[in-house]
């Protein structure tokens, strides 16, 4: 069993690997083709079962300088969609055959048309996800744009669709987010053996490795950190939320447990969580896809919630992880994260759950100010929360 | 859309959308006696001909956002929202609606706007309409339907999606209204609204294409807003909206006739010096001295991408009544920001040709990003397409704060010198070409020899 520091060290080169050097040796290795998607969710068990390696693309953080980037956007669009296209205009994204643009928001939205304009040779579609869960209504549109993708990409790949492929799919994808609810599970219960920086960087080497070595690659990694010897330390317990889409950098994740906040749930990696529990492989399983969308989805800002019970998730987060309170992160100008955040807010004073906010670019360098904010509300909510 | 500023000329039409106007919000100030039922939605893919079937009055929170600008309200409504918690990145609109509700709800005509009674979410081409409906269930407590349009992300409308939008239209809209009002749905009064709807759209699309005319009688961006206003909100599918468009073109015709611009509020344009595309939705809180600016250079807006947020007619499309769902479905799916970047890059570059433009100036606002998204490459890719100029400004839809005057104006002046030189390099270039063919059909004298 390699060691936790091991783990970590193959985490991190995947995260800082922003030209993709690793998908380009997969395709070298097995002479198939990569799709690559933009947050927040994408149904990847329709790309895996393709033959193609699914590439979860979140932006490229602080390690590109932009300059072509800041030529398509005005000052007021957020960060992610500019280290995109810088990406994709130094060639870092050759390797990547297929985009899909999920329906998060009118700016990645209009990205998916942005790519068609700049990118005309490569395959390019924008993922419509049902805003309306009626079963029903909703499955039928749902499935339909599956198969669609789904034949389209085994093409693109030269594949020939099948069942059987697509069951295999959803039963490694099943699997993978039970690997990953139990990182997430020892994180809101012992979270000093799995520290926030640690566990994303881990959870995030799910985006560009093949589904079935990810879920092995955590739990080697689970094995190592419940048998590694880390002090628990006096910290307070936080929930993180607003920052599902553009990423933060990684050293505001550590800063803020250095401010004294164990983050025992976040949604930065909710991507990979997006459906919760094992989609069914009874039946069709575009069906089951679809209807595991409309059934067994996260609550998250970059959808509809029909109910009306705003916040009622989030609630009930802090209330599972025993959490002390909320930290809002979210991206400047992201318009799904701020336009949400209200709403949220509502629900925890109703509740009496205390929370602080900032926002943050994926390419911020300066971090002392959310450090002493965050120290600060830890602090307050460690000496004073019973006062 | 109007106006309580303009001193100027006023035309038959302008009175009658006035009165349109006035009326509407009377009757949505007595509901409390009349027992109508109000449902609030949106602009882009709204389905007026399905509510008025059930008689039921439409309001639209942007529109409202938008007259609270003209009347120099929105700041007081803005720093309310974010006083409470809004951040100051996200659409003005939205803020300025909460802000007027939570101080009031007073309307235009300054009375207090009636709450809704469902929330008829027409998701058509913002995202932020999505959260902006969820803000206002938790406002007012109240039902919400969901009507979600697919974006045509390949640039074409599929069955999968037309199928979508009848069936939750059937199955979801419909009821709803049903519900709320107790009425059945009367198709045969849904097909009658949409024959009327169809008459009026004809005429408006006549009015907008006028601006073909040299000079063009109308503004298509500034007095475009004005002559979409009726089509685009709770007139549709009205014989007062078929009278409005009738008496509308009569006028454009009028003006055509006797080789006069547009109606301004500083009075009839003059000499049309620049024919311009407008791409981007205006400012509203300097509508009038926006205007202006264009006003005092001869800048004349032939064509514009704002008046097709509310559907694009000129492209062809009608209310059909023969097939009243799939219609409206048509309807939703094919307003502007609903269309993928490519499509709205053909329109423009269509409309530089069909219109005889100058060039494309693009209005970026920063409240919105289904707009504002991509406008960067718009301009670059118009300019490699036609070999017109681009212009860019930026403002902001309802919040002072983000309009600077003296910056919006120099941008403008610099673009429309941009024009000009290209327009002297142009004819110097054509100068030239005559001049060298000129020699060259010159005959040959003393050819190489030297004397």
């Amino acid at each position: 069993m390699d060691s936790v520091d091991q783990y970590v060290a193959r985490a991190d080169a995947l995260y800082h690997d922003v030209s993709y050097r690793s998908v380009a040796e997969w395709k070298t290795r097995t002479g198939k083709k990569a799709a690559g998607h933009l947050p927040v969710y994408a149904p990847r068990e329709i790309i895996d079962a393709a033959g193609m390696l699914p590439v979860a693309m979140h932006g490229a953080g602080d390690q590109v300088e932009i300059i072509r980037g800041d030529a398509y956007f005005q000052s007021y669009i957020c960060q992610l969609p500019r280290s995109t296209i810088e990406l994709a205009m130094s060639g870092r994204l050759d390797d990547i055959d297929a985009f899909l643009f999920p329906s998060t928001c009118d700016v990645i939205r209009n990205l998916s048309g942005m790519w068609k304009m700049l990118f005309p040779k490569k395959f390019v579609r924008y993922l419509d996800l049902p805003q309306n869960f009626d079963r029903k209504v909703a499955g039928r549109f749902w499935a339909g744009e599956l198969r669609h993708l789904y034949a389209d990409l085994c093409a693109l790949n030269g594949t020939t669709p099948s069942d059987d492929a697509l069951r295999l799919s959803l039963a490694r994808f099943s699997a993978n987010r039970r690997a990953v609810a139990s990182l997430m599970a020892l994180r809101a219960s012992e979270p000093w053996r799995a520290p926030a920086a640690e566990a994303y960087l881990i959870i995030r080497a799910g985006d560009v490795m093949p589904v079935e070595e990810h879920t092995a690659f955590i739990e080697g990694y689970l094995a190592a950190a419940q048998g590694a010897d880390r002090p628990m330390r006096d910290y307070t317990r936080v929930v993180v939320t607003g920052a599902f889409c553009e990423q933060p950098p990684l050293e505001l994740i550590r800063t803020l447990e250095r401010a004294g906040c164990y983050l025992v749930w976040d949604d930065f990696t909710v991507g990979a969580r997006f459906l919760e529990g094992d989609v069914s492989l009874a039946g069709d399983p575009i069906e089951a896809l679809a209807q595991a969308f409309l059934n067994q989805s996260v609550k998250n800002a970059c959808v509809y919630e029909p109910d009306g019970k705003k916040g009622e998730w989030l609630v009930n987060t802090v209330r599972d992880t025993r959490a002390d309170g909320v930290v809002f992160a979210a991206p400047s100008f992201c318009d799904p994260a701020l336009l949400e955040q209200p709403m949220l807010v509502t629900a925890l004073e109703r509740a009496g759950i205390p929370h602080t906010s900032f926002k943050y670019a994926e390419n911020l360098g300066q971090f002392q100010v959310i450090r002493e904010q965050a120290g600060t509300f830890s602090d307050g909510l460690r000496l004073w929360s019973n006062a | 859309m109007s106006t309580e500023q303009s001193a100027a000329v006023k035309e038959p039409s302008m009175l009658q959308q006035k009165e349109m106007i006035a009326e509407h919000f009377r009757e949505l100030s007595r509901t409390g006696e009349t027992k109508k039922k109000v449902v609030y939605t949106f602009v882009p893919g709204n389905l007026t001909e399905l509510l008025l079937a059930f008689d039921v009055l439409p309001v639209h929170p942007e529109i409202n956002a938008l007259q609270s600008a003209m009347r120099q309200k929105a700041g007081a409504y803005i720093g309310e929202a974010e006083r409470i918690g809004h951040s100051e990145d996200v659409c003005t609109y939205v803020k300025c609606d909460i802000g007027m509700k939570r101080l009031g709800n007073v309307g235009p005509t300054g009375e207090v706007l009636p709450k809704p009674d469902l929330l008829l979410l027409s998701y058509t081409g913002c995202f932020t309409f999505m959260k902006w409906f969820e803000l206002l269930r938790q406002e007012y407590d109240c039902p919400v339907v969901m009507l979600h349009t697919p974006y045509q992300g390949d640039g074409e409308i599929t069955p999968t999606m037309t199928q979508y939008m009848v069936e939750q239209i059937r199955q979801q809209v419909i009821p709803a209204l049903e519900k709320l009002t107790g009425k059945s749905f009367d198709e045969e009064r849904l097909r009658e609204l949409m024959r009327l709807s169809a008459r009026a759209e004809d005429d408006m699309v006549a009015v907008l294409e006028s601006a073909k005319h040299k000079p063009s009688p109308i503004d298509a961006y500034f007095g475009g807003v004005y002559y979409i206003g009726p089509m685009f909100t709770a007139f549709r599918g009205t014989q007062g909206a078929v009278d409005y468009y009738a008496q509308l073109r009569r006028e454009c015709n009028q003006r055509i006739a006797a080789g006069e611009g547009p109606i301004t509020p500083e009075g009839t344009s003059p000499k049309e010096r620049f024919r311009l595309i407008v791409e981007g939705p205006p400012n509203w809180t300097h509508f009038r001295e926006f205007w202006k600016m264009f006003h005092d250079e001869g800048a004349v807006v032939v064509a514009s991408t704002y008046t097709k947020v509310g559907g694009t007619y000129d492209l062809g499309f009608r209310h059909d009544p023969t097939n009243p769902l799939e219609s409206l479905a048509q309807y939703c799916m094919g307003c502007y920001t609903n269309r993928n970047l490519p499509q709205r890059l053909d329109m423009i570059v269509k409309y530089a040709d069909e219109y005889s433009a100058d060039g494309l100036l693009i209005n970026s606002v920063k409240s919105c990003n289904s707009f504002s998204a991509g406008q960067l490459m718009l301009l670059r890719e118009f300019e490699r397409r036609t070999g017109k100029p681009g212009g860019f400004i930026e403002t902001d839809l309802v919040d002072a704060r983000y309009f600077s005057a003296a910056n919006v104006k120099n941008r403008i002046e610099s673009y429309l010198q941009m024009i000009v030189q290209k327009r002297t390099a142009g004819a110097a270039s054509v100068d030239l070409a005559a001049a060298a063919s000129l020699v060259r059909s010159l005959p040959v004298i003393n050819q190489g020899g030297a004397a």
